[in-house]
């Protein structure tokens, strides 16, 4: 048999459906696959294997008792660390959360595991998912398979390097302004960010919550259209779940795109956008022509405002998110003696020169414990982001930053709706250039952020967006495609990447690793 | 009695009431009062990472009976927001709040006070919102060492916020204000409010209107906290406008002049005493919470709860009055005992027959019964059925009021039944001829009574009917003495 961590998802369950594969033995492939890889690549922040070949057999011995094991029965899964898994520690990538094992799964998590899939590990992430290059994540690197110099991108680069080089068909990532999509850009997989609600966000720490989506990751649209089929719909828990009934989206690719119609965005084409990005992408535009769609120009005229939007809203919501990490109730908290030692310290070095003022000033233990503890516990990043949401809440400032970016949101939206009117779904670029080398934005938050300007639109808006690979750099690092929707489109988005990747092989490469 | 002094007070008062639900406002966890330390605590109320807030509908219900029965406005879209700062009580770092769009405004509770100390008025209600409550936390913060224990039972469970407008102006006003207020939450089973327990807290905003001779000032506003009990309450004001005034008249300082200033209720001591500010108090950060979704209230709702609220305290009191004839002091008695005494009443009212007969022994019998044993309307072991009879038979002068109320107490000690009570207290109907033989027989014994009366001395009658109770204790006053006048009379 070829190297089974090369098939599709779609491909693997065939083979596991018709006997011909059994789960151990699929999921003790990927597993070494794992054990000879992720050492130079970083996916993964924990994996269990026994844990998982345990899984495997149970999977088997039902599916040998004729019993019909759920739709993913047998197929390995990555999950990115922020998803809550009963029991097993869940950290974010963040020191604050390093030993924290939550006592529920989160509601994709059950899903996943009521289909029959088959936990592989847990993915590293940028900390809390606040990043685009998994550089901030305070538990491991991550390397992009395709030159482990550069950056996977992020936050979900665990869950889109896993997939490109072959240590797990399918993988689960979460995207607040891009986070499923760039990554899958920089690594040549497909991504899909499906619209606000689709799938419930019970049990993902988080983010930003009204920015916040849980989607799949995966090589191909249609193993993409596999996985939301299961993690998709209505949840009770989540209040922000849409209530409505999740499409066959499997048996919806196949139909035909005749007739479809693509909206290129003017405004995706223009300064910063990388000379062979913009090539890759509009050749890519011609494919769809050849398929058969209409290819129109719309203006989405708001985005030029959607980082400073995004950078106002995201980090309120995450300063908010955040506060709960305190040290009081569970995860890390500063060591007390040493705080208790060095307050005393200063309070008496501060008696002594009789400073009534200082002294006064100084924190109570309490506070010195909020304190000290969120400023060991978290990274430059989400500190960074914490007091951006900070300042742009507290009073006075609120109107200016806050309810303005709620304004323009609403305007962003509003964009969509009209371009809409005229497209089924609009193309461009997901990155403005391919992945960068390690360590060159780290020192530059703002030209990490910049980094985020065509993804972070499809989260203010609500709407689903896919990534697809649609081309490589001269220096041989993928580039991708995005195609956004309006509301609940996800069928129209795989099935159109589905017919590209009939006609294109970009997703076919495999990064050389050995 | 406020005209006397040179200043007027000015309370507007912020009441915390928490509902009676099953479960919290955001989670399922149990809504119950006392259970071991962090026992009715799950995920979501605990602020575990991951977890989201789903809106209890049944707390919304009950606070939009009560908007509605507080005359509130219910707007027709209301929101969460979340209200930011750290407390070891508070998991998530923010309480679940409302706060630019509330699920009611503009409301008004009627007071009046039956003594006429002042004129009936309606207290406006600014708003009322519902919000999550807070944890326990217990301190013994040492200098240097800290030691906090905390307890997360009441973390999520559901709190109406109801504030008045500044529109109080005696403490005795703040006091009915707050009686009237608990009485209407009783009438409509949303609270059991019960301060001693915490289901009903209460912080006042109190300062000053001087009179000087440029006019009325206002003195900086205070918050006064820490209150227990109604009486507390009243107590509070007293010394806070007492003090308000010293600290006018010595450093002057005027509304705006000072940040507005945080005192506690020290009940033992009955004084109020500064508190620390909390550092982080001035700054909430309120923004629209995103895990929830806004509620949207349609007006064929509110018309729907409006129509079902029942029979509210104020209407009650009127209507006693009206269908019952019994005077405004008696009907404010009874509705403010609560629906169960009131309800009694009605049904004793209506078998007896004579409503301020029932009104009086209701007031006097009764309640001091219920206050004595300390019960219940509900355990109260008379029916009103059985009450009536007592009351048909005093009415009918078949006995009189003291042995009545041994007949009652009777009932209420043993239980037992109208005529059960009269047989075990052996009275029985004195006959005709046994009364008339009674009195031929006191008239020769002490002729110059028989003598005084026919004087004219009416009075000298009470010493025979006295004797007569004494060697027969069924004899009823009341019918003893006409036939007796009629044989002196003969005589
Ligand atoms: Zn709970």
């Amino acid at each position: 048999m070829a190297d089974l961590t090369d098939y599709t998802a779609v491909k693997l369950l065939s083979l596991l459906q018709a006997g011909e594969l059994t789960s151990t033995e699929l999921t003790k492939a990927y597993l070494d696959r794992i054990e000879a890889c992720d050492q130079k690549i970083g996916s993964f922040l924990r994996t269990d294997p026994e844990e998982s070949l345990k899984h495997a057999a149970a999977m088997d011995r039902r599916r040998n008792a004729g019993e019909s094991p759920g739709p993913l029965a047998g197929l390995p899964i990555a999950l990115k660390d922020n998803l809550c898994t009963r029991g097993q520690t869940t950290t974010c990538g963040s020191r604050m959360l390093e030993n924290f094992k939550p006592p529920y799964d989160a509601t994709v998590v059950e899903k996943l595991r009521e289909a029959g899939a088959i936990p592989l590990g847990k993915t590293n992430l940028d900390e809390f998912a606040m990043g685009g290059s998994t550089e901030s994540s305070a538990l491991g690197e991550t390397c992009n398979p395709w030159n482990t110099t550069c950056i996977p991108g992020g936050s979900s680069g665990g869950a889109a390097t896993c997939i490109a080089s072959g240590m797990s068909p399918l993988s689960i990532g979460s995207d607040t302004g891009g986070s499923i999509r760039q990554p899958a850009a920089f690594c040549g997989v497909v991504g899909l960010k499906p619209t606000y609600g689709r799938v419930s966000r019970m049990g993902l720490v988080a983010f930003a919550s009204s920015l916040d989506q849980i989607g799949p990751l995966a090589r191909t649209a249609e193993d993409a259209a596999l996985l939301l089929e299961v993690i998709a719909g209505h949840d009770a828990r989540d209040s922000t779940s849409l209530d409505q009934s999740v499409p066959r989206y499997r048996s919806v690719l196949q139909q035909p795109l005749k007739g479809l119609k693509l909206g290129v965005v003017e405004e995706h084409f223009g300064e910063g956008l990388d000379a062979e990005v913009e090539s890759a992408v509009r050749e890519s535009i011609r494919v769809y022509q050849e398929l058969g769609a209409k290819i129109t120009s719309v203006s989405l005229p708001h985005s030029e405002y959607a980082i400073a939007t995004y950078y106002v809203i995201a980090p309120c919501e995450a300063s908010s998110n955040l506060a709960r990490y305190d040290g009081v109730h569970y995860g890390y908290r500063t060591d007390e003696n040493i705080l208790h030692a060095t307050l005393k310290q200063q309070r008496s070095g501060l008696s002594a020169t009789d400073d009534e003022q200082a002294l006064n000033n100084l924190d109570s233990p309490l506070v010195r414990l909020y304190r000290q503890t969120r400023a060991e516990g978290f990274g430059a990043e989400v500190k960074r982001r914490i007091m951006l949401g900070t300042y742009a809440l507290s009073a006075g400032y609120y109107e200016a930053y806050y309810l303005k970016a709620l304004k323009v949101r609403r305007l962003i939206r509003q964009d969509y709706d009209e371009a809409f009117r005229e497209v089924d779904l609009v193309i461009g670029p997901v990155t403005p250039t391919p992945a960068f080398p390690r360590g060159s934005k780290i020192d530059d938050p703002l030209a990490m952020y910049l980094g985020d300007l065509y993804t972070v639109s499809a989260n203010l808006a609500g709407v689903p967006a896919i990534s697809i690979p649609c081309g490589f750099s001269n220096a041989g690092l993928p580039i991708g495609l995005q195609l956004q929707g309006p509301p609940l489109s996800e069928d129209r988005l795989l099935q159109a990447a589905h017919w590209f990747q009939k006609e294109t092989a970009w997703h076919q490469r495999r990064p050389a690793l050995n | 009695m406020m005209s006397d002094k040179p200043y007027k007070i000015v309370i507007g008062l912020e009441t915390h009431v928490q509902l009676l639900t099953e479960t919290k406002l955001f989670c399922r966890c149990q809504n119950r009062f006392g259970g071991p330390p962090n026992t009715q605590t799950c995920p979501v109320c605990i602020g575990l990472p991951g977890t989201l807030p789903v809106m209890n509908r049944k707390a919304f219900q009950l606070s939009l009976i009560t908007a509605i029965a507080l005359n509130c406005e219910v707007p027709k879209f209301t929101k969460w927001d979340r209200k930011s700062y750290y407390y070891p009580d508070l998991p998530k770092g923010y309480q679940i709040s409302q706060y630019d769009l509330p699920m009611s405004q503009n409301g008004w509770l009627e007071i009046s006070d039956p003594q006429g100390n002042f004129d009936s008025k309606r207290v406006g209600i600014i708003r009322a919102h519902l919000e999550e409550d807070a944890g326990k936390s217990m301190h013994d913060e040492l200098a240097g060492k800290a030691d906090s224990r905390i307890d997360l039972n009441r973390t999520g469970t559901p709190l109406l916020e109801i504030v008045s407008c500044p529109e109080m102006y005696s403490s005795l006003e703040a006091k009915t204000y707050l009686t009237e207020l608990k009485l209407l939450l009783t009438y409509l089973e949303v609270s059991d409010c019960n301060m001693q327990e915490g289901s009903l807290r209460v912080d006042a905003n109190i300062n000053l209107h001087v009179d000087t001779p440029q006019g009325k000032v206002a003195t900086p506003i205070v918050e006064v906290k820490n209150m227990n009990s109604f009486r507390a309450v009243e107590r509070a004001l007293d010394y806070e406008a007492q003090r308000q005034y010293s600290e006018w008249q010595e450093a002057g300082k005027k509304l705006g002049d000072v940040p507005k200033q945080t005192r506690g209720w020290d009940d033992g001591a009955q004084v109020t005493r500064a508190q620390r500010s909390k550092e982080e108090s001035s700054d909430y950060r309120y923004f629209p919470d995103p895990d929830l979704v806004p509620v949207i209230v349609e007006p064929e709702e509110v018309e729907q709860v409006r129509q079902s609220l029942g029979e509210l305290p104020a209407v009650l009191r009127k209507r006693l009055q009206t269908d019952y004839s019994i005077k405004p002091y008696d009907a404010n008695v009874t509705v403010n005992q609560g629906p169960k005494f009131a309800e009694y009443f009605i049904r004793l009212a209506e078998t007896s027959g004579d409503p301020q007969q029932a009104s009086n022994w209701m007031q006097q019998e009764v309640l001091r019964t219920l206050n004595e044993e300390s019960w219940a309307v509900d355990e109260f072991p008379v029916t009103p059925d059985e009450l009536s009879q007592l009351l048909q038979a005093v009415q009918k002068g078949e006995i009189d009021r003291s042995r009545a109320r041994e007949v009652f107490r009777e009932m209420t000690m043993q239980g037992n039944s109208f005529q059960q009570a009269m047989q075990s207290l052996g009275i029985e109907q004195v006959d005709q001829s046994a009364l008339l033989q009674l009195c031929e027989q006191l008239l020769t014994e002490f002729p110059q009574i028989v003598a005084d009366v026919k004087a004219g001395k009416q009075q000298a009658l009470g010493r025979i009917i006295g004797e007569a109770k004494r060697r027969n204790p069924n004899v009823n006053p009341g019918q003893f003495r006409q036939p007796c006048l009629d044989l002196i009379e003969q005589k």
